[in-house]
This record gives structure tokens, C-alpha cells and sequence, in this order.
């Protein structure tokens, strides 16, 4: 049997070929250029073609070939601090192939195939190994060993290894039927790499964002969405926990957005350190950029690549995080695909399988036990861009139904200038239970009880918010005017970080939990200090209080709360005297 | 094969024509129709197969049966670039319009655009002057940002359009602009405003003019943004010019796209709109920006109006998604006599945060513009209380903040046609009002600028 055909028709990214001899997800490639493809419906005789580069002058009647691989990724040393177009071609090697636009037909290795890497075998001769078990290490950056492991679905025992230097495609080990293996394995990117078992998550992932950690926690192996309208953050946002949560890899996919974004972060990122390391945060990171007006198909297709590379670096032992920005292009792209294949469509002309492709990719999240044994997880962030920032669309309520955290984003706390703008009255987290053990035994037994206090605080606030609208602050009752200052506190003082701030855009959570008190602090011995006849204005503006506030910018804030709450409890308590 | 003629249109709808067996067509190949009286329309191949290929009619399919003659012409749309494109007038569909003669090619450049590597970007850090205080102070333009004008129906959005084009410039050298300027499905009237405004500030000698008018086919509308837009790539990365695109109305072009996906029968996604709307628009917003190792560069300042004043509307809300960032245009400043009426509460400059600061602007840039911002918004907020209370009950900070923000449209708003402020000047003027108001209540300023910058430590 032939596996070539010719093109039949051609419509934007979708190219139907006929007489091609395919199976559902074959990559092909089209045309007298070699185009990429993937073959993502059967006809009778004719396969219909997704199309990952522009298709503009090809015609019928050129050829189609099938290279009789699904869509996969290379996985090896080389991927970090790498950063790739939706289907893993190297950006700066296609920047060397075809300058600065780019155009097509160019076909690029995902990973250095000339580059030696220091191959230490940890498994030697005569080891039973099966698939997933790491039989090697290589010091891919200075903070990362890549482990090699054994291809999953392999076993056998070995019969050669040896260390030394060597390229990503070289042998390094030998098992005893004679399959060779080198460094680099392929993975299919639209089937999930196998894992023994998964896990309820316990750790939180720490991200440094206050009213994140502290309110709304996501743990290791979960699943968050960012909805919000455009302008209100969720790209600062997305970058901040690229930037900073204590992740071991980050995946960063800029999925259809913005061009300059992306050229920003590959700025920043070097740049930057990581908190945890103390090294570059580039290091650990692995982007992924197919932005708006790069080829729809490829966008498709960039989310699996990226969750394809974290599962990889899960089942090494690692913890992942996973950024999706924004998913929303996604499902544009799987809207535009399927409306050129004449689809019927679902709800506001998505596709009807929208719902199902969302859940099959944010079940790819998850804490697991690996092949080895080991304990890796990723953790799913993504953003949605709901039209006119109303999530009853159907890309927000596809999301939310499988994650458990809800981030949302808010245009008029965005106008207000309040940053990071996520709205603390309708954002949740169903994590706080399965977390709450790691928090009191991490940072104190009473944190849950703080945390509830806290968001009670918010929840009273909004609540007096509406009475003040119609009849002004001055007439509420005093104990009531000092909830509402407890409250501003906890907003200007608390919840609004800012990210671009050396010291502020990064908050432990022990020191989360110090702030935390000090507002409670502030509260009962206000409350205290009114009781006993003080003036609720001298007592809120003492300024020892605006010094603890301020203080927050300063470095070493952390050892210096518990004396700067002191002076505030002191200058509380001088103030009721006064009277 | 170009030069076979076939006559196998089997249907025409709207504008697009449908026709059987032809040899083997590209996929958005340029086409040629000859119609019965000898005149000539010219389209482009929209869906091409063995038995049937689909052809767009940019003229619209007036006058066409199926006895067309349609001709292939092998090879998708390309411009003809060259730096003689300068001070040129041309159509929807890149044929002079003012009388001159052809433009004498040095290269062709398909008109599509290929997206321009991400990492062969450069990020955007050079600030632009406009003179108009509320966009050099709130908004920040750099160069090579797209930044849209959100406007509506009846609303000087032209006037400032061509404000920022005539006074546009780079403080940080004195490298002057190139204007291109596309129309798109704009009236004679609005055209003939830009002209001749264009003509008589001299301008036009260093513009080109893309333009479609309203009563010009629509389906030319959807090349003519790309023509403009292949133009600019040309002066800005082969020819080293920073060029200022200025294009209008989005939101006729956006008509046009879903016009097509109409008559292709497509399925529609919201209000009609095409599904792959994002996407088309990100193509043409996506052309703008800095590369390295050119010393060229794009901006953008696409001008849309929102239907029914409606932010939510998707032409504003896909083009808020992709730009970096938005000027928004106020029916109420506009009614209470306020020119330019930017409301610079829902406005935002993506770049600015990146870009202003001592080197670019003034050291206190950023500190004024968050104070003028912040004390503006709750002047705003007040006067919603006020109107339910009465101002007796404000407290002494927030009645100097509801006269402040009265200040803020009147004197740091409103700003003449004609009148070019310099960022100090900007800067000062801002000092200045926030100086009505009791310095404890100016949080947000440094302290260290207001003992530099204050009008009362200034002496």
C-alpha cells in the first residue's frame, strides 16, 4: 500500500487528501513544501488534514506523505530554558532558518541533536528496568538533573551502560533483547504518560501572591482558572507564579496572546532569580509561544505539547507547574478548525466536544506516584478570556466544572488600581481541607481559624458596604465603622501586592500568616481601646499602625512584625488613655 | 497555466462566485473576471478542490453570470513595495488613486504577513510625545505598541487620531514619522477631512493613503488593512522608518469579515461575528512592534467605534484582548464640551509601566500618574454621592477631591487641537492641580518628588 496521496481540497488550515493510507493523528506532511500536518478526520477514501503553517498557494494535486508518527514531542536534556512554537520547533532556530518572520516548510529538531550532554548512569549491567525507572542523571541547568529514564511500555535488563558524554540521540544503554536507548524519548502529545497511581493532593503550592496562598490555595497537582477581562491581570498574574511559586519546573505556554508579552518574559526570565534557588529563574522553565497570529492549528496543538513536556519532568520526581495562557485561545482554535471541517456546532459555535477536551487536559493534572515510585505532580493554571468578561460563556463554565480553584479576576477592582485584582467574594478553593494539615503543621495550629477570620472580615464588609452607599459611613455605629477600617486594612495592607515591587511581590507564608494576626491584633485592641473610651480616629490613626503597613516594602519584614505590632499595641492602647 | 480563461461559474452568492473543474488552483490565488461588457473585477480563491473552487469578488459580483471569464493568475495577492510608495495615494486595493503613475516596484511582498518570531522581537521602551496630556501622562504611547481608540458614533475619535498623528514624536531623537494611513469603509466626507488636514500640515509628503470608502466594494475591505500594513512592514524593517499606522474604522472591516463568513455559510460565533475573528484580527494588530537588528519600527493606533457604546461588543472586546492596551473615547466628556473626551479611567497603556521613568520621561512619571489617576477616580465616585446627599456632607479630603476632579477635566483634559504639550509641561500642569488638594491626602505620591516637584517647595 502506498502511503502517499494527493491534496483533493484545500480551505484555510484544513486540507482534505485523498488516496493517503492514514490512521486519526498521523502527522503528514503536505505539499510540494512539506507542510505539517495532522490527519484529524477519515472520509471513505479521504483524510482530512489540520494544517500547522499557512496554506496560501498550495494546490490540489500536490502531494501528501504520511511519516506514519502521531503528532509527539522529543523529551531529553535540551528542553529547559528552551522556548518553542506551539508544535516544539525551536524559536531561535527557526529565527536562524528563516530569519525574522516566520515562514514555512522549515522543519526543526525540538532538541539540540549536535549538544553533548554528561551522561552519569546510576543503573548498571545486569539491572532489571521497566519502563519510567531512571537509570541516569545529566546536569541539564545548574539547578536541575534531568533524569534519563527508561521509555514507559519497556523493560528488560541490561546489558550495557556506560557514562560519558554524549548527544541526546546516542546510545547510552543497551538491554538485553538489543533495544538501545538514548537520552531522548518521543511521546505522543495527545496521550497522557502513564503513572502508577494518583494521589489526593496535601502540599499547597506556595506562589507568594497573599490573597492566593493565604485565602485561595491550590494545591500540588491541582487545577486552577484564571478568568478575567482583558486589562484586568491575568497575565501579570500567570507571570508572577511563573516568576515565583516554589514549582520545581514551570511550563509556560503564551497560547495566542500577545507577541511583546511573550518577548517580555524571554527579556525578564533571565534575568530574574528564583527565590527558592537563588539562580536564574530561567533555569527551570520550559516556554512554549505560539501567539495570535501564529497558525491556529499549531495553537491547538500547543497545550498538549506543554503538558506532554510536564508530565515528562513530573515522572522524573519533580513538581510542575503548568501555565496556560490563555486557554480561551485554545478553544477558539478548536472552534475554528471544526468549523472549517462543517462540524455541527455545540454552544456559541464551539465545537460539542469542548467541554470534554477541557476536562481531558486538566485531568492531566495531578499528584501521582511515578513508574519509579516517586512522588511528582503537576499543577494545571489557566487562564480564560471570557468575552466581555461575562464567565457564563462556555470556555469558563467548561472550566470551572473541573478545577478546583477559581481565581477571578475583576475589571473594577482592575480600574481601582487594586492588584492583584482577584475578587475575594466570589473566588473559591475546595483545597483548604486536604491543606489545612500541611498548614497547621508548617506554620501554626491556628491558621485554618485565621483564615476563616479574615474572610469573614471581607464577607461583613461588603455586607456594610451597601448600607454606607445609602446612608454614608458616619452613621453606622462605632464598631461597626472600625470593621470597616479592620477591613480596608485587610485589603490595602493584605490582599493588594504588588508584583512589580522587589520585596512585596513575594510573601512567605509564614510571613502571610504575621500580617494575618497583625490585622486581628489591630482589631481587638482597637476594640479594646474604643470600649474603654478612646476615639475610634485616634485610635485607627495612631501611626505606629501606618508604619507596620509601610514597613511591608522593606526588606526583613518578616522579623520585624512581631516588634512593629508591639509599638502598635502600646500607641493603641496610649490612645484610649489620652481620653 | 495562468492564462486559461474558464466560463464554469455554476453560482454566484453575495460575493463570492463558485465554479467547477478547473485545473489545479492555489489556495488564495489571486483571479481575474472578465464580465460580458468587457470590464474587469479581480478576486481571490477562498476554498479550493479538484471539482470546485470558491472565489471572493473584492468588487463585488455585480454584473457577473456564468459566462465570466475567470482567469488564475498563479500567485496569491502581493504588493508592490517601494520607498516611491511615500506620499501616495492609493485604493482599497493598491492602485494609485491620485492620478500618478504606477508605483515602480523594487520587491513584491505578500500582503498576508507572516507573524514575526517572538524572540526575534524587541521589547517596546521608547516613549512617544503626543502633546496630548492625557495619553502622555495615563497612556503612555511607545513605539511599537499597538494602542486602539475605543470610540463611538459621533465622537471627535478622527480629531485625535490626527492630533497624535501631526504631533507624534520620540523625544528620546528627533526621527521624524512616516504616516500610513488606511481607510476602511469610511465616508467621502471623513476622507476628504484627513486629506486635507494631511495636505495642509504637509504631512502628506511623508504618508502613504490607503483607502477604501464607504461606498467602495466591502469585500475590499478585508486587503486593504494588509496592503497598509505590508507597506509599513516594508518602510519599517527594510527601509529603516518608524511608521505610525493609523487605520479606520475596525469596525467596518469587522462588518466586511462577516459579511463573507455569511455568504460561505459559516457557522457564526457571537453577534454574527466569524469564529475565527481573534485570530484574522490579531493578524493585521499583530504587525506592529520592534525587531532586533532593524532599526525600524510599527505602531499601531487602529481607531474602532463601539456599537451601541458598548465595550462588550466583540469588535472591542477581541481587539482589547490582542492590543496592548486601549484609549477610550467618553460620550459624557464629549457633552460637557471636553476636547480630547478621554475617559482615562477605563484607558490603559499595557507598555507604559515598562517604559516611562527618568530615562524616558520625567522620575516622577509614574508616581504623578497613579496619584492623578487614583484621586480623579474617587472625585468621580463622589459625585455620585454628591448627587444624593449634597456636598455638605462630604467630609473636607473628599470635597477637595470632587473639586479636583472637575480641575482634572478642565484644565488637564481639555487641551486645544492645535496645542502640543510637552511631557514637563504635562507633568507640571499635574503638580499643579494635585496641588489643590492637602498634601496628607496625596498617598501615592513619593515624598521625595513632592519635595522636588511641589508647586509650594518649588520656589
Amino acid at each position: 500500500m502506498s502511503k502517499n496521496g494527493q491534496i483533493y481540497r484545500i480551505s484555510g488550515p484544513v486540507v482534505t487528501a485523498i488516496g493517503l493510507d492514514a490512521k486519526m493523528y498521523d502527522v503528514v506532511r503536505v505539499g510540494d513544501e512539506g507542510l505539517m500536518g495532522e490527519v484529524i478526520e477519515l472520509h471513505g477514501e479521504k483524510a482530512v488534514i489540520q494544517v500547522y503553517e499557512d496554506t496560501s498557494g498550495v494546490r490540489p494535486g500536490e502531494p501528501v506523505t504520511n511519516t506514519g508518527q502521531t503528532l509527539s514531542v522529543q523529551l531529553g536534556p535540551g528542553l529547559l530554558t528552551q522556548i518553542y512554537d506551539g508544535i516544539q520547533r525551536p524559536l531561535p532556530i527557526l529565527l536562524e532558518k528563516m530569519g525574522t518572520f516566520i515562514t514555512r516548510g522549515v522543519d526543526a529538531d525540538g532538541l539540540d541533536q549536535e549538544k553533548k550532554w554528561t551522561f552519569e548512569a546510576t543503573a548498571k549491567k545486569g539491572d532489571k528496568v521497566e519502563g519510567g525507572q531512571v537509570i541516569g542523571t545529566v546536569q541539564e541547568t545548574e539547578t536541575i538533573v534531568h533524569k534519563i529514564m527508561i521509555p514507559p511500555n519497556m523493560n528488560g535488563t541490561i546489558k550495557s551502560i556506560k557514562g560519558g558524554d554524549y548527544t541526546v540521540s546516542e546510545t547510552v544503554c543497551v538491554l538485553d533483547d538489543g533495544t538501545e536507548i538514548a537520552m531522548m524519548q518521543r511521546w505522543p502529545v495527545r496521550a497522557p504518560r502513564p503513572y502508577k497511581q494518583k494521589y489526593a493532593p496535601d502540599t499547597p503550592l506556595v506562589t507568594g501572591m497573599r490573597i492566593l496562598d493565604f485565602l485561595f490555595p491550590l494545591a500540588k497537582g491541582g487545577a486552577a482558572g484564571i478568568p478575567g477581562p482583558f486589562g484586568s491581570g491575568k497575565t501579570v498574574t500567570q507571570q508572577s507564579l511563573a516568576k515565583y511559586s516554589d514549582a520545581q519546573i514551570v511550563v509556560y505556554i503564551g497560547c495566542g496572546e500577545r507577541g511583546n508579552e511573550m518577548t517580555e518574559v524571554l527579556d525578564e526570565f533571565p534575568e530574574l532569580i528564583d527565590p527558592n534557588t537563588g539562580k536564574p529563574l530561567m533555569n527551570r522553565t520550559v516556554m512554549i509561544a505560539n501567539t495570535s497570529n501564529m497558525p491556529v492549528a499549531a495553537r491547538e496543538a500547543s497545550v498538549y505539547t506543554g503538558i506532554t513536556i510536564a508530565e515528562y519532568f513530573r515522572d522524573m520526581g519533580y513538581d510542575v507547574a503548568l501555565m496556560a495562557d490563555s486557554t480561551s485561545r485554545w478553544a477558539e482554535a478548536m472552534r475554528e478548525i471544526s468549523s472549517r471541517l462543517e462540524e455541527m456546532p455545540g454552544e456559541e459555535g464551539y465545537p460539542a466536544y469542548l467541554s470534554s477536551r477541557l476536562a481531558e487536559f486538566y485531568e492531566r493534572a495531578g499528584r501521582v506516584e511515578t513508574l519509579e515510585g516517586e512522588d511528582g505532580s503537576v499543577t494545571v493554571i489557566g487562564a480564560v478570556s471570557p468575552p466581555g468578561g461575562d464567565i457564563s460563556e462556555p470556555v469558563s463554565q467548561g472550566t470551572l466544572r473541573i478545577v478546583k480553584v477559581f481565581w477571578g479576576l475583576d475589571a473594577p477592582l482592575a480600574r481601582q488600581r487594586h492588584f492583584p485584582a482577584i475578587n475575594w467574594l466570589n473566588s473559591y478553593s475546595l483545597y483548604p481541607q486536604s491543606l489545612d494539615q500541611w498548614f497547621k503543621d508548617n506554620i501554626a495550629s491556628d491558621f485554618p481559624e485565621i483564615r476563616t477570620e479574615i474572610s469573614g472580615l471581607l464577607q461583613i464588609e461588603a455586607e456594610l458596604q451597601e448600607i454606607v452607599q445609602l446612608v454614608g459611613s458616619d452613621a453606622l455605629p462605632v464598631d461597626q465603622q472600625l470593621t470597616l477600617e479592620v477591613a480596608r486594612m485587610i485589603r490595602e495592607y493584605f490582599l493588594q501586592q504588588n508584583a512589580f515591587h522587589d520585596v512585596d511581590c513575594f510573601t512567605g507564608v509564614e510571613q502571610q500568616y504575621l500580617m494575618a494576626k497583625a490585622i486581628l491584633t489591630f482589631q481587638s485592641e482597637a476594640k479594646s481601646a474604643i470600649e474603654a473610651g478612646g476615639m475610634l480616629e485616634d485610635v485607627v490613626n495612631v501611626p505606629a499602625r501606618s508604619n507596620l503597613m509601610r514597613a511591608r516594602f522593606e526588606d526583613n519584614y518578616l522579623n520585624r512584625i512581631e516588634g512593629l505590632v508591639a509599638e502598635m499595641t502600646k500607641e493603641i492602647a496610649a490612645a484610649a488613655e489620652e481620653n | 497555466m495562468a492564462g486559461k480563461e474558464y466560463r464554469t461559474i455554476t453560482d454566484v452568492k453575495g460575493p463570492l462566485v463558485f465554479l467547477n473543474k478547473t485545473e489545479p488552483v492555489a489556495f488564495g490565488e489571486i483571479v481575474e473576471l472578465r464580465l460580458n461588457d468587457g470590464s474587469m473585477k479581480n478576486g481571490q480563491v477562498l476554498d479550493t478542490s479538484d471539482d470546485l473552487v470558491v472565489v471572493q469578488v473584492f468588487e463585488g459580483t455585480a454584473g457577473v453570470d456564468r459566462t465570466t471569464g475567470v482567469k488564475f493568475l498563479g500567485d496569491v495577492f502581493k504588493l508592490p513595495v517601494s520607498k516611491d510608495l511615500i506620499g501616495r495615494i492609493l485604493d482599497g486595493a493598491g492602485r494609485p488613486r491620485d492620478g500618478g503613475p504606477e508605483i515602480i516596484a523594487e520587491g513584491k511582498a505578500d500582503i498576508i504577513g507572516a507573524a514575526i518570531n517572538p524572540y526575534a522581537r524587541q521589547s517596546p521602551h521608547d516613549f512617544i510625545q503626543t502633546g496630548i496630556s492625557a495619553i502622555d501622562c495615563c497612556t503612555t504611547l511607545v513605539r511599537g505598541q499597538k494602542l486602539p481608540i475605543f470610540s463611538a458614533s459621533g465622537l471627535p475619535h478622527n480629531d485625535i487620531a490626527l492630533q497624535i498623528a501631526r504631533q507624534a514624536k520620540l523625544t528620546a531623537s528627533d526621527e521624524e514619522f512616516i504616516v500610513v494611513f488606511c481607510a476602511m469603509g469610511i465616508t467621502a466626507e471623513e476622507y476628504n477631512f484627513f486629506r486635507s488636514d494631511l495636505e495642509r500640515t504637509g504631512a502628506l509628503e511623508n504618508a502613504v493613503l490607503f483607502v477604501n470608502l464607504a461606498d467602495d466594494p466591502a469585500v475590499e475591505r478585508l486587503i486593504t488593512p494588509r496592503l497598509a500594513l505590508t507597506a509599513a512592514e516594508y518602510l519599517a524593517f527594510e527601509q529603516d522608518y518608524h511608521v505610525l499606522v493609523i487605520y479606520t474604522d475596525v469596525t467596518n472591516y469587522c462588518d466586511a469579515l462577516r459579511q463573507i463568513g455569511a455568504a460561505r455559510e459559516e457557522v457564526p460565533g457571537r453577534r454574527g461575528y466569524p469564529g475565527y475573528m481573534y485570530t484574522d484580527l490579531a493578524m493585521l494588530y499583530e504587525r506592529a512592534g520592534l525587531v532586533k537588528g532593524k532599526k525600524g519600527s510599527i505602531t499601531q493606533f487602529p481607531i474602532l467605534t463601539m456599537p451601541g457604546d458598548d465595550i462588550t461588543h466583540p469588535i472591542p472586546d477581541l481587539s482589547g484582548y490582542i492590543t496592548e492596551g486601549q484609549i477610550v473615547i467618553s460620550r459624557e466628556l464629549h457633552g460637557s464640551g471636553i476636547y480630547p473626551p478621554i475617559n482615562v479611567l477605563p484607558s490603559l497603556s499595557r507598555l507604559m509601566g515598562g517604559t516611562i521613568g527618568e530615562e524616558t520621561t520625567r522620575e516622577d512619571h509614574k508616581s504623578v500618574s497613579d496619584q492623578m489617576y487614583a484621586a480623579y477616580a474617587q472625585g468621580r465616585e463622589l459625585r455620585g454621592l454628591v448627587a444624593i446627599v449634597g456636598e455638605d456632607a462630604l467630609n473636607e479630603r473628599d470635597k477637595q477631591l470632587l473639586a479636583f476632579s472637575g480641575l482634572f477635566e478642565d484644565k488637564f483634559l481639555r487641551q486645544g487641537r492645535y496645542e502640543d504639550r510637552s511631557i514637563d509641561e504635562t507633568l507640571d500642569l499635574c503638580w499643579e492641580l494635585m496641588s489643590t488638594i492637602e498634601t496628607k491626602y496625596l498617598v501615592r505620591l513619593d515624598q521625595q518628588w513632592i519635595d522636588k516637584y511641589h508647586p509650594d517647595n518649588k520656589e
